[in-house]
């Protein structure tokens, strides 16, 4: 039989909106929704149907037998899986407390339910991975104006200058935020790149500032420098919102174009250029705050610098700008229920809310349970329950994290496909693919805001379930089954679009509900109240930093330079893959099996490195090494290497990823606890390593 | 006369490789054989930014195909519109067009053992519809092209 469903891909994170097409149980075509994206859809959408069709992912629960990590597991039945984490969970909250599990996600638009699950456990120690990637642009943004990171979107399309610093938007890939770039750029809009290489991206651009690795925030200061030294910003706008401009004047004295262009190794007279050229396209020019800013020491204080850049350039709620996103209320439509349960008044055991009061207690920091788990303060935590999160992909050093995560009892990994921490769990919850599952319904904000769904495109091929089942099924054993009040996901989602008005028929024509049908603009001079600082201003100085004892205009400080033989390691992605996830999706794996090391062309020609030669790279200590190919380039700063991450995974059911490629993370060995007190991120970008032409290159061959 | 092409607008191109993905997607092809593929090369920097230009390939459906006279079983054959395509029920897989295409373009489908090409996902064009490259490109770069005779 043949169907045509709108969904939401689940190939990354975007989750851009799909169709599908299946016939007889398969799926035949996929493409993006034509209402929105006109088709248009990625190599990771279209493969899809692969992770389907791949049997190296879990077709089953699994159940620990071996040791942690020797990968030996006995297949279960769900109610058998079910039972034993449930008595685990029951014998650890008898003796250790309710607040001693803690639940991990990813995060995303469903983390309501994994939120939900964990309070009415009776643990306030919800998680996610964000402290390894946009915390310190989320916690800028509070602390400057208040809203977190998704407090704005930006009006791309119209815009007619876009700074990006190092966010290498064409190779993440939000297809919907790409096309708005692009046809920017094809009505005459510029773009400025700022990076340590060059990028997909950066190719673009019509202005490309290669720093040194770590000054970014050298060039911004420099930048915020300039507007005010020419009196370009919008007074208007300082005037009415702004507290602090003073201050800001002051401290930025310093720090001018001449300086920075030493500091960042680029030329003066580019960086006067560049203000010359965005001082007439205000306040139509977007400073990108930044996405997985997780990187150097000084990120979070980078990404504030360039949210006020965009503050003095006056472009909050103008057309070309950042703008405050629209939700159900502001449509005159009441806004859907979501699965709710009151956060237990327990200290969390990773210190935020009580030790750091400056960060987001929403989902605190992930890194911080580590020390929990060893020293037991404030109280022992002894389970941890992943939900499609990989704490051993995305944060650094898993050899430490494994030294935790022994002081648990219990190890959860909920996941469509194994990962490095589900094989050292003790039991595998395997979940359906996005094409094999439904969703909650979800609200997405913007200047147009809709009503979203995923919907089930064809019929499990494993013994796999979708998320609210699982979640429904442990809290009904666990005696917390009234918080999921629905036995179907149709009774989930009528009791969702219940005060709407709306019903599921609605989504059928174009597969979202729009809720109005045109953009929804607040008035630019009456935006008091969006700002829910203390102040109400957008405070260049902000209490909650001085209240922490934190610097709110922090000096500059120049990063290290690495020894000689070493080089900074710098990550980041490829558009056909989504870190980890899909390495091992035989049509993404046949584009880009493994990663190689992007050196510079002077530097690898002293080390005698010729491009696609073996290179060996080792952490800072040698404690983990790897081998590799080097991919030698012209346009990528000495100091740095770089490479894509989500390679070198140690799982021998994944034969095509099996030890394909070098693990970025495991080569950042100590730094785990390398993070920023003011931002709350990890620093990922603050390892050195040692790089060296490989001895497993051939002269010659001696056997027969 | 060939009645179609797939044009690449460079400038919009970012390389990402999804087309090639959607092609196979579409032909349900496994691991090896691409029917069509994005390439890049460095060029020289403009105005200090290091520049790349994309290229797209599949079979240039050529005005006198080659593929279509040295074929033993008549399996690959050029339409009126100019759409040269294998008839997978007659193909034996001898792989002879690769050898006569100046560009090698057929290749082995290693699960059927025969060849397979770029047709311009011709089901869909008959359907009115664009090729899946096409269709599915990510950044709208893609262009499905009607030649006109001038």
């Amino acid at each position: 039989m043949k169907k045509s469903i709108y969904s939401m891909c689940g190939m990354c994170t975007v989750r851009c909106p799909i169709r599908v097409e299946s016939e007889d149980n398969k799926v035949t075509w996929i493409e993006g929704n034509q209402h929105l994206l006109g088709g248009a859809l990625c190599a990771k959408g279209s493969a899809g149907p692969a992770l389907v069709a791949d049997k190296e992912r879990p077709q089953q629960p699994l159940i620990r037998v071996g040791d942690r990590g020797a990968g030996r597991w006995k297949k279960v039945s769900w109610d058998t899986a079910l039972d034993y984490i449930a008595d685990k969970l029951k014998k650890i909250k008898e003796e250790h407390g309710p607040e001693s599990v803690v639940l991990s996600s990813r995060g995303g638009p469903w983390q309501n339910m994994y939120k939900t699950f964990i309070h009415a456990f009776g643990s306030p120690n919800y998680t996610n991975h964000d402290c390894t990637c946009g915390r310190n642009t989320h916690h800028a943004s509070l602390s400057l104006n208040g809203v977190g990171r998704k407090g704005f979107v930006y009006d791309i399309k119209n815009a007619k200058h876009l700074v990006l610093f190092g966010r290498n938007m064409f190779s993440s890939l939000r297809i919907a935020e790409n096309l708005q770039t692009l046809d920017m750029l094809d009505n005459g809009g510029k773009l400025t790149y700022v990076d340590v290489r060059q990028t997909m991206t950066g190719l673009k651009a019509d202005r490309f500032f290669q720093v040194r690795p770590g000054t970014d925030y050298a060039l911004i200061l420099a930048m915020i420098h300039e507007i005010i030294k020419r009196d370009a910003y919008d007074h208007d706008f300082i005037e009415q919102y702004v507290s602090g401009f003073d201050e800001l004047s002051n401290f930025i004295e310093q720090y001018t174009p001449a300086w920075a262009a030493t500091e960042c190794g680029i030329k003066e007279k580019s960086i006067h250029a560049f203000i010359d050229e965005i001082i007439p396209a205000m306040p139509k020019v977007i400073f990108h705050p930044g996405w997985n800013l997780s990187r150097y020491k000084d990120s979070f204080y980078a990404s504030r610098g360039l949210h006020i850049l965009n503050v003095l350039m006056g472009n909050i709620e103008q057309k070309g700008g950042l703008i405050i996103p629209k939700g159900p209320g502001d449509c005159g439509v009441k806004g859907i229920r979501s699965l709710d349960c009151a956060k237990p008044d327990i200290k969390r055991a990773d210190g935020v809310g009580w030790k750091y009061k400056h960060f987001d207690k929403g989902p605190g920091l992930a890194h911080l349970f580590f020390d929990a788990m060893e020293k037991e303060e404030p109280y022992p935590v002894k389970a941890w329950i992943t939900m499609r999160h990989d704490p051993f992909s995305g944060m650094p050093d898993p050899q430490r994290q494994k030294a935790s995560f022994d002081h648990c009892d219990l190890l959860v990994a909920i996941d469509t496909h194994y990962g490095e921490f589900s094989w050292y769990a003790d039991v595998i919850l395997p979940e359906s693919t996005y094409l094999e599952r439904e969703s909650t319904i979800c609200v997405q904000k913007g200047l147009k805001p809709r009503l979203a769904v995923r919907r089930k495109a064809v019929e499990p091929e494993a013994d796999t379930k979708p998320a609210w089942w699982i979640f429904k099924e442990l809290a009904k054993r666990l005696d917390i089954a009234e918080h999921f009040p629905y036995n179907t996901i149709e009774e989930l989602w009528d009791w969702q679009l219940e005060p709407t008005g709306f019903s599921m028929k609605d989504f059928d024509e174009k597969g979202f509900i729009s809720l109005t049908d045109d953009p929804i603009m607040y008035d630019p001079k009456n935006l008091e109240g969006q700002f829910a600082t203390p102040s109400g201003k957008i405070e260049i100085i902000s209490k909650k930093l001085t209240d922490a004892g934190l610097p709110s205009l922090k000096e500059y400080e120049s990063p290290l330079k690495p020894e000689k033989g070493m080089f900074r390691l710098v990550y980041g992605r490829s558009a056909v893959h989504s870190h980890g996830h899909t390495t091992n999706n035989p049509l993404l794996n046949e584009l880009m099996p493994e990663n190689s090391l992007w050196i510079n062309t002077k530097v690898a020609n002293k080390l005698g490195i010729a491009n696609g030669d073996l290179v060996d790279i080792a952490a800072e200590n040698a404690s983990y090494t790897g081998t590799m190919n080097a991919h030698v380039v012209d346009y990528i700063h000495p100091e740095a290497v770089y490479m894509v991450h989500g390679f070198g995974k140690h799982i021998p059911l994944q034969t095509r990823s099996y030890h394909a490629g070098v693990s970025d993370q495991k080569l950042m060995v100590g730094k785990l606890d390398d993070w920023d007190q003011a931002g709350g991120a990890i620093n990922l970008c603050e390892s050195f390593v040692h790089v060296r032409r490989s001895v497993r290159n051939l002269k010659r061959r001696v056997e027969l | 006369m060939n009645k179609y092409m797939i044009y690449l607008n460079s400038k919009r191109c970012i390389g990402c490789h999804g087309c090639e993905v959607h092609c196979k997607a579409v032909k349900g092809l496994p691991v090896g054989p691409f029917l069509c593929e994005i390439d890049h090369k460095a060029v020289p920097s403009v105005k200090g930014v290091p520049k790349t230009e994309f290229t797209f390939r599949s079979c240039y459906h050529c005005d006198n195909p080659l593929c279509v006279p040295i074929c033993p079983t008549d399996a690959m054959i050029k339409r009126a519109d100019g759409i040269v395509y294998i008839d997978q029920e007659k193909c034996i897989g001898c792989m002879a067009c690769a050898g006569a295409c100046p560009w090698t373009i057929p290749e082995m489908n290693p699960d059927t053992k025969k060849a397979v090409k770029c047709d311009y996902c011709m089901d869909r064009v008959d359907a009115g519809l664009k090729p899946a490259c096409v269709t599915k490109c990510t950044t709208h770069a893609l262009k499905f092209v009607t030649l006109q005779e001038v």
